[in-house]
């Protein structure tokens, strides 16, 4: 787009001076965030700090009041389709996957189906096809023998894996992770945990929404601490998690250390 | 003590099959016009336009808080004055009896389609699918399974009510006992039977639901 500046060319996914209000609550006030290519962000901070309201903008699923979301440098609109310079909702998806706190599979589809549900109707792909990439991202999450199983049968753990699968499985650019281990039991994080950390190892650009202090500190590129719906501090972990210079942010983190 | 003879009225059962067919065919009838009578007012209440939630809205109201027996009466007598147009009487029964089960149809895919938790939608989006897509792909065959049981109730329920349609004279199974009834003089017998031919067919129905409701359920 003609009005992407030289600085912001290496944004893939950025938010510009993005605001969301619910009536008269202002969950984000004006944040600017952006995720360049290759880089981990992990956003954290009290719960109504309005982290997952953020991660949620970047992929549309939360329409800002206002700002923008860029995708490649180009404006997304307000619509499922593209537009004249516009990237539409359905373009930016394919393209951005998110993985959600309570992992929504499709309950009503197996494990293989809920994988290849995307490729094959969104992306057209052969069946054969999206089956053979499917059982692959499933064998890299150790889910492979578990392809015929429904969701109901599975544990939250391996329900979490299952949705990162189907994450991968439209090949996207950037994964979006809301809280991901949030809902499983303590046990069960460390698995979920591990595949992310692999996703981090091979490149992949993600912006992780986590409670997780001492996951985000080791996995992540850049901390963004937000505060009552602003950014309050922003750096790499070793000025932000592990060296706390912000008081709030020091009250915040301190709270995970023991 | 009553003696009861089946013979004499059963000798009617030529009378009796046309009734039990004509029953068939008006509550076929009904519950396809009726679900796609629902399906539209559903869809105008989930659309999130207020004209078209108000026009549903008063449609649903209207056919869910009058007797059956009266929507009958008023599109039979009533409705063609309105309209100076003579209305054959079977018309007006399919007519009425579709707009009837269409109320409550429509409550009931409404129900299911919001049972479904939000993040099934959001699931749905987030690999890039359009609201259509979602609705038939995710959110719809969920509800389906949801909406069975109180769908294939309502269903028998309108088996039942076709036979109201003999108060504006539509020739159907409680008619042709009513038929019968004047020919023989034996009000009990033929009641009976009718009631026997409901059941007959209403039992084995029921049984077929309660077995596809079964086989729906594997993935739970």
């Amino acid at each position: 787009m003609a009005d992407n500046t030289a600085g912001a060319g290496e944004a893939l996914l950025e938010a510009r001076k993005v605001r969301k209000s619910y009536g008269a609550l202002d969950v984000l006030k004006g944040v600017d965030l952006s995720l360049g290519r290759g880089e981990v962000v992990a956003l954290i901070g009290p719960s109504g700090s309005g982290k997952s309201t953020l991660i949620r903008c970047l992929n549309m699923l939360e329409v800002p009041t206002g700002g923008e979301v860029l995708f490649r440098g180009g404006k997304v609109g307000r619509k499922f389709r593209d537009a004249p310079g516009l990237t539409g909702f359905g373009t930016l998806r394919r393209h951005v996957g998110m993985v959600f706190q309570h992992f929504n599979l499709f309950p009503h589809k197996t494990v293989l189906e809920n994988v290849t549900e995307g490729p094959i109707v969104v992306c057209k792909t052969p069946k054969a096809q999206a089956q053979e990439l499917a059982l692959d991202l499933l064998a890299q999450v150790g889910l492979a023998d578990k392809r015929a199983a429904y969701p109901a049968h599975l544990s939250g753990g391996q329900k979490q894996r299952v949705a990162i699968a189907r994450a991968l499985a439209m090949r996207p650019e950037a994964l979006l992770l809301d809280e991901v281990t949030s809902a499983l039991d303590p046990e069960l994080v460390g698995e979920v945990l591990a595949v992310i950390r692999r996703l981090a190892d091979a490149g992949m650009t993600m912006a992780i929404v986590t409670h997780e202090m001492a996951f985000a500190a080791d996995v992540a590129d850049r901390v963004v601490f937000l505060d009552q719906g602003t950014i309050a501090v922003e750096g790499p972990p070793d000025e932000t998690i592990r060296n706390p210079a912000n008081e709030r942010l020091k009250a915040f983190v301190s709270r995970f250390n023991n | 003590m009553y003696r009861w003879d089946f013979n004499v009225v059963w000798q009617y059962w030529d009378l009796f099959m046309y009734g039990l067919w004509l029953t068939v065919v008006y509550t076929a009838g009904s519950i396809a016009f009726g679900v796609v009578i629902g399906l539209l007012t559903c869809a105008a209440r989930l659309s999130g336009w207020k004209i078209l939630i108000a026009i549903a809205r008063v449609y649903q109201e209207i056919f869910r808080c009058t007797p059956l027996l009266v929507q009958l009466l008023w599109f039979y007598y009533a409705f063609p004055l309105l309209v100076g147009l003579s209305i054959d009487n079977r018309v007006a029964a399919m007519l009425t009896l579709s707009l009837y089960v269409g109320a409550f149809y429509a409550e009931i895919f409404r129900g299911g389609i919001l049972s479904i938790d939000k993040g099934q939608r959001e699931a749905a989006a987030a690999i890039g699918m359009s609201p259509w897509q979602s609705m038939t792909r995710i959110v719809m065959p969920q509800a389906i399974k949801r909406m069975l049981p109180a769908f294939i109730n309502q269903s028998v329920i309108q088996f039942k009510n076709t036979s109201l349609v003999s108060v504006i004279s539509v020739a159907d199974l409680a008619y042709m006992a009513a038929v019968v009834n004047g020919q023989t003089y034996r009000p009990l017998e033929s009641y009976t039977v009718m009631a026997l031919l409901y059941i007959v067919v209403l039992v084995p129905l029921t049984q077929i639901a309660d077995w596809i409701e079964k086989r729906l359920r594997v993935s739970d």
